[in-house]
């Protein structure tokens, strides 16, 4: 039993975890939710920029969408996040006066993060089917415009639930941002988990910054299952069979 | 309904490859305002290319387009094809958009109509093609025929001078066929000028004004349809003609 004890005592200890829960629920969950819901748009932003370079007509625009792309998903997250918080920081506090890494941090996790939703909305753009441009552009709409209004709208909305399961990555990924040695207003969920289990030698608080970090997760994985089955199967609705004879010759008499 | 601003069409000496493919090999095809040209022939024989070249979705390698007698090639394309319409094979509704949302972008985006009044007039349109009442649906849930009804309210929403249809009923099933056809040729007696690409031969005989037959990328015949279907000149079309009748 004393085994036991011992286990319950490492992992939930309560007391432990309710010390750490104000700092995590107060200071952890904003900064978690900042750095990921930040670089998640930026992120998208350029990620659409770099699907619309991948499938331009232009060469060049082409192999640096191509070559932007192996780089920053062939390297692991905690290396960019290294490379760039420690070492842009001397031009950032150049630019901005400030040495506080946290930018940076979201810097790099909007150009991690946009590798990957370039190939995301790369994919789900050539996903629709050719039909789509070639119908808008016979109405008079230029290239760029039924990209804007007919394509790439189709193409996101295919591809949402991938999107979805992309910040669920990067809501994990904004943990690493602690090898940059934020202040302690900065600090994520994680940190503030392994702050307290350094502090105490109890693992309680990291269990417990987990339990948040599922908080988040679980739910939105359930909601990409949820868009999922809806983009696939769309709102119930009836067909009807097609009145034929109804409308026509309506228009006949000019 | 409302008089169509219709204009000629004339194609001159059209050449196109894909590569080593040679595709349109010096197509001629006039289309005198206000009738209507069917143009028939065996698949792979480039219809379906001459028609997007001729609204420049795909740039001839030589060749003039005319429209009312002068030449399209300078113009931006894309003010050429609001000039216009065209009516797909597998329809092409925009899946993301309402019905009347299909009808309407254009009217309000290209044509620079206020939001109300291209709703308006977008209602007006398909109430010609008898789907108002569709007007909120999404197109995933119409039939082929009524999808393709929309489609072409589409197309006229722009009021365009010319229609293009590029085997507007050959997706559709057979008893959708009918009603699309009827369409068609409403507006060809509306005084609509047409190109239909078309496998029904019953629609070229009887509503078309002229009947063009490809075959490998030239024009082999046209005429008028008692010549060409009641008495073909070449063997090609004959042949053609058995296949297919």
């Amino acid at each position: 039993m004393d085994l036991l004890d011992q286990l319950a005592d490492t992992f939930f200890n309560w007391e432990e975890m309710a010390k750490v829960i104000p700092a995590l629920l107060m200071v952890g969950l904003p900064n978690t939710l900042i750095l990921a819901v930040t670089s998640g748009i930026l992120g998208s932003l350029l990620g659409l920029l770099l699907a619309m370079m991948a499938i331009s007509r232009n060469a060049g625009a082409r192999w640096a969408a191509r070559i932007y792309t192996d780089i920053f998903r062939g390297l692991p997250a905690i290396l960019v996040i290294l490379v760039i918080g420690i070492g842009l920081s001397p031009i950032a506090r150049e630019i901005t006066g400030n040495r506080n890494p946290y930018p940076l941090g979201i810097l790099a996790l909007t150009l991690i993060a946009a590798a990957y939703i370039g190939e995301i909305f790369r994919s789900g753009i050539q996903s629709v089917e050719k039909g789509q441009l070639e119908a808008s552009r016979a109405l008079g709409f230029s290239y760029g415009s039924s990209m804007r209004l007919v394509v790439v709208p189709q193409g996101i909305r295919r591809v949402l639930p991938a999107l979805v399961n992309q910040f669920i990555s990067l809501l994990k990924d904004s943990s690493l941002v602690f090898m940059l040695g934020l202040a302690a207003s900065d600090r994520e969920i994680f940190r503030i988990g392994n702050d307290a289990m350094a502090n105490t030698g109890n693992l309680s608080p990291l269990v417990a910054a987990g339990i948040l970090y599922l908080v988040l997760t679980v739910p939105l994985t359930h909601f990409v299952n949820f868009i999922d089955t809806r983009l696939r199967t769309g709102r119930p609705e009836k067909k009807e069979p097609d009145e034929l004879a109804a409308p026509i010759g309506k228009g006949a008499q000019a | 309904m409302t008089e169509f601003t219709s204009g000629t069409l004339t194609g001159k000496n059209l050449h196109l490859s894909f590569g080593h493919n040679h595709v349109l090999r010096g197509i001629d095809l006039h289309v005198e305002k206000g009738t209507t040209a069917s143009v028939i022939g065996p698949s792979g024989s480039g219809k379906s290319t001459l028609l997007r070249v001729m609204n420049r979705l795909i740039e001839p390698d030589q060749g003039d387009i005319l429209l009312d007698g002068r030449s399209v090639l300078k113009d931006n394309p894309d003010e050429l094809r609001q000039r216009i319409g065209m009516v797909f094979q597998q329809f092409n509704l925009f899946p993301h958009k309402t019905v009347v949302e299909n009808v309407s972008l254009a009217v309000r985006k290209l044509r620079k109509l206020p939001k109300d009044q291209a709703h308006a007039e977008a209602l007006e349109q398909l109430d010609l093609v008898g789907l108002k009442h569709k007007a909120d649906a999404r197109p995933a849930n119409l039939s082929g025929g009524q999808q393709q009804r929309v489609a072409i309210a589409r197309a006229l929403a722009m009021k365009p001078e010319v229609m293009f249809f590029d085997e507007a009923t050959s997706a559709l099933d057979p008893e959708l066929v009918k009603g699309v056809l009827a369409l068609m040729a409403d507006l060809a007696k509306g005084g609509m000028t047409m190109v239909v690409v078309t496998h029904e031969m019953g629609f070229s005989r009887n509503v078309s004004d002229t009947v063009t037959f490809m075959d490998g990328g030239v024009v082999v015949e046209t005429g008028p349809p008692e010549q060409l279907f009641t008495a073909p000149e070449t063997d090609r079309l004959k042949g053609f003609l058995s296949d297919v009748l």
